[in-house]
């Protein structure tokens, strides 16, 4: 196994074309933030280290868009963009993770109520695909119908379609104002219930497990007003400032078993149910109006086959899905991470377009893709 | 019997009479969508109702090696619709059935001849709204929107189709039918529903579409401001974004639509304005105040000698009637015109639009400036006479506006689509590879190449090919792009 770092494009190119000569397999990683999220996959003879290809290479600031190159990272680029008081509107919590992590992990945070995930706020997009053709769609303006929107199918593609190489954002102001307005709760519903019927329009809900936080992103004038229209509507004095330590938080520790569960909108507080009458002494959060919620246990607790494909039919019934983010090699091995795939025929047809002899992440993503 | 004719008989046995049209009168109604330049009669047009019929011409014709076209409401300005003569119209207006509307999920299920308009009136009761407004909206349907990726004035704000299709059922290029995302977010697996949207009907055909609904805002603020010149309302708009302000729209005209406008439907915009600049505001109540007082505070350094902000939603819908009307209007001032569609980073737009008035200038071609100026996105409305033999220098015009755009970093569509009509503009703004690469993506749908082929890319290319076959430098490097992507 070979680690090799570009710190070009036409290096990365080039990496890939050498490993094409031999037929090697090949890996990518940036920060290895989320590199045990994802089916273990077959090691590869070739790991690709994408944190030398850290360029930001173009910030055109008044027009809030930003070109770098995958291996920046995001804490990194968000701090440079403060700067000019903009920030490219993606708030997972792993900050230390690269921009082409976070795009091919279709990585979130409790804003992407707002602002949406990736895929949303991606532009352009510059791929070397496994055979070093460098290809690139979309470009540097936000409103773009040219050609087919490749952005779209490597973000969440966990890196098994061809290596980002660079990613054109649009960004976003940092909002002028803060307010977190907060109410302890056993039933995240309740409050989404709430928030549904009114016409407050919070950056990010974010229920912790004990308590949802409202957030409130918004000009100054409108701040304090809306925290306080907030606060009467939940029913709580609790407003300030500044933002929990626990908002966002993925609910697990590292060597933990965690899940990823979707939902349609009306059914998290069965959703909720269905993972607490399992395992009652699971973390749960939840991005309140997302449908997104994130689950995790000690590994001792275990996570057989059975109870995950228990959870998935009942979730199912939900119109979502439950993906095993992380877990201890040994109970992975016995799991399909990812589920059942709709449209399954079709991306196996993309893969094979993409890689057609597999060499890209082998068996990483769904289906054994 | 050909197999144009072995389709037509299947066709009516399955789908009816009714449904198949083969009469060449009748055939001629459908041979242009709404860029009209383009025109050809298609052997065939079925006209299904539901899935199963689709997929059952959709399957024949793969088996016959027939090529196909999908077709909403005909709307599209880039041909993307334009019948094959060799081939079979799939019109999909008689789709029209709403599934479902789940207001505590947020999402409708659709049909794709559901008009884009139906689905906010449908909800508007509920306190909720489908937030795409392609400027057809009345009459365009969900199937097109989904096809061209539709954006409208609203859009810098609330984002495109892609951002509120949430789902979508798709007929496959071989009549297969998949299923992918629906009403929960973040479908496991590759993002097909993200390169669907937007693919302009080369993949398939949408034929149900999950899409979002959005909460109505507590407030909608419109304001219309008059400038001297186009660079003054240009610093209001540079101002109100520098400010870090997100307006629903901003929408700018000069001198000349405002004329078409004002011929056509009396919109009584402030008398001289050598520009107007409608700036929308909408979300909750105090936030929209605050904003708003920040908006005429800009347009007034700015320089604005007019200002004024709609009192209520007739007040709002006179603001916006001009605009509305412009692409219209001009006919009024002009006999024969093109609509141009191309992005310029917003920050170049002074001076593109002086490019494009020295082009106008020098070629003796009139050229209306309407466009959406908070993303760039222009809409160069190119005035000519072709009885006047003035057609090819028109055309001219038009392309050169679109060599601006490349030029500075822009598209050469942000909303019409490539269809038919800008295919031979790709390879100026993505290299052979490039392209190659989004082929794949056609090649895992469509290997035969028959769903509405000749659209998109310039050349076609057979799907065994692997792309970057050749030697050389690479493209992007030698057009000294490589470092900017």
């Amino acid at each position: 196994m070979e680690v090799v770092t570009p710190s070009t494009i036409d290096d990365l190119a080039t990496v890939l074309r050498d490993a094409a000569a031999t037929g090697a397999s090949v890996d990518v990683r940036g920060a290895g933030t989320k590199s045990g999220w994802g089916a273990p996959g077959r090691p590869a003879d070739v790991i690709v280290d994408t944190t030398s290809l850290n360029t930001v290479v173009e910030h055109a600031e008044a027009d809030l868009v930003v070109t770098v190159q995958a291996g920046t990272r995001l804490g990194e680029l968000q701090r440079l963009l403060a700067g000019s008081g903009q920030w490219l509107a993606l708030d997972p919590p792993e900050v230390a993770a690269t921009v082409g992590g976070v795009v091919a992990a279709a990585a979130s945070g409790p804003r992407r109520l707002r602002y949406g995930t990736p895929r949303d706020l991606l532009i352009g997009i510059t791929v070397v695909l496994v055979d070093g053709i460098v290809a690139r769609s979309g470009g540097k303006v936000v409103k773009n119908v040219a050609g087919y929107d490749l952005g779209k199918l490597f973000t969440g593609s966990f890196g098994t379609l061809g290596i980002i190489a660079s990613c054109t954002f649009r960004l976003h102001p940092l909002p002028a104002a803060r307010r977190v307005v907060s109410v302890s709760t056993e039933d995240p519903a309740q409050v989404a219930d709430a928030l549904a019927r009114s016409t407050a329009e919070p950056a990010a809900v974010e229920w912790d497990g004990r308590a949802a936080h409202v957030l409130l992103e918004t000009a100054a004038a409108a701040a304090d007003p809306q925290a306080a229209e907030m606060a009467q509507l939940l029913g709580s004095d609790a407003v300030t400032d500044v933002v929990p330590a626990s908002f966002g938080r993925r609910p697990w520790q590292s060597g933990d078993i965690a899940l990823k569960v979707t939902h349609r909108l009306s059914c998290l507080g069965p959703a909720v149910t269905a993972i607490r009458r399992r395992w009652p002494d699971a973390a749960i959060a939840a991005h309140l109006g997302s449908g997104v919620l994130w689950a995790g246990w000690p590994a001792a607790k275990g996570l057989t086959s059975a109870e995950l494909d228990d959870l998935r039919a009942v979730i199912a019934s939900y119109d979502g899905t439950v993906v095993v983010v992380q877990a201890p090699p040994a109970v992975k091995d016995g799991l399909d991470v990812w589920g059942p795939v709709s449209g399954f025929a079709v991306m196996e047809r993309i893969k094979e377009r993409f890689d057609p002899d597999g060499r890209m992440r082998p068996g990483r993503f769904v289906g054994g893709l | 019997m050909t197999g144009l004719a072995a389709l037509a008989d299947a066709c009516v046995r399955e789908l009816g009479e009714r449904a198949v049209v083969t009469d060449r009168v009748q055939l001629r109604t459908y041979e242009c969508d709404g860029l009209t330049a383009y025109r050809c009669i298609p052997a065939l047009v079925v006209l299904p109702e539901t899935t199963e019929q689709v997929a059952f011409v959709v399957g024949r014709c793969h088996e016959l090696g027939v090529p196909f076209v999908a077709r909403g409401a005909g709307t599209g300005l880039s041909g993307g619709a334009l019948p094959r003569e060799d081939g079979v119209l799939i019109v999909l207006s008689r789709m029209t059935e709403v599934r479902s509307v789940d207001i505590a999920d947020r999402r409708a299920v659709v049909q794709p001849g559901v008009v884009n308009l139906d689905i906010s009136k449908r909800v508007a009761a509920s306190g909720y709204y489908y937030a795409p407004d392609p400027s057809s909206q009345q009459v365009c349907s969900i199937g097109g929107n989904v096809a061209e990726n539709s954006g409208g004035a609203h859009c810098l704000k609330y984002g495109f189709t892609s951002h509120h299709v949430t789902g979508l059922e798709i007929v496959m290029p071989d009549g297969s039918v998949e299923r992918f995302g629906g009403r929960a977010p973040d479908p496991v697996g590759y993002d097909v529903v993200g390169a669907f949207v937007g693919s302009e009907g080369t993949l398939g055909i949408a034929t149900e579409v999950t899409v979002r609904l959005t909460r109505s805002p507590e407030s909608v603020q419109t304001l219309l401001a008059a400038f001297n010149g186009m660079d003054e309302a240009g610093s209001a708009v540079s101002a109100v974004i520098a400010a870090g302000v997100l307006p629903a729209a901003v929408e700018m005209m000069d001198a000349l639509s405002i004329e078409a406008a004002e011929a056509a439907v009396r919109c009584r915009y402030p008398a001289g304005a050598g520009a107007v600049l409608i700036v929308e505001l909408d979300g909750p109540t105090i936030e929209v105040e605050a904003q708003l007082a920040d908006v005429e505070e800009f347009c007034r350094m700015a320089g604005a000698f007019e200002i004024r902000v709609a009192s209520d939603d007739v007040e709002r819908a006179q603001i916006w009637r001009g605009r509305k009307s412009a692409f219209a209007a001009v006919g009024r001032i002009s006999p024969d015109y093109i609509v141009q569609d191309g992005v310029v980073p917003r920050t170049a737009l002074p001076e593109v639009l002086r490019d494009i008035a020295a082009l106008a200038q020098a070629s003796g071609i009139r050229v209306a400036n309407v466009f959406h100026a908070g993303d760039g996105n222009l809409h160069p409305l190119v005035l000519f006479d072709e009885s006047k033999g003035e057609t090819e220098r028109a055309e001219e015009v038009s392309m050169r506006i679109l060599d601006l755009c490349i030029e500075h970093g822009g598209s050469i569509t942000g909303e019409h689509g490539v269809g038919h009509d800008k295919k031979k503009h790709m390879g100026r703004m993505f290299s052979n590879d490039d392209l190659d690469v989004m082929q794949l993506v056609r090649c895992a749908f469509d290997p035969a190449s028959l769903c509405n082929p000749g659209k998109v890319f310039p050349t076609p290319r057979l799907c065994g090919e692997r792309p970057g076959r050749r030697t050389g430098v690479h493209p992007l490097q030698e057009a000294g792009l490589a470092e900017v992507f």
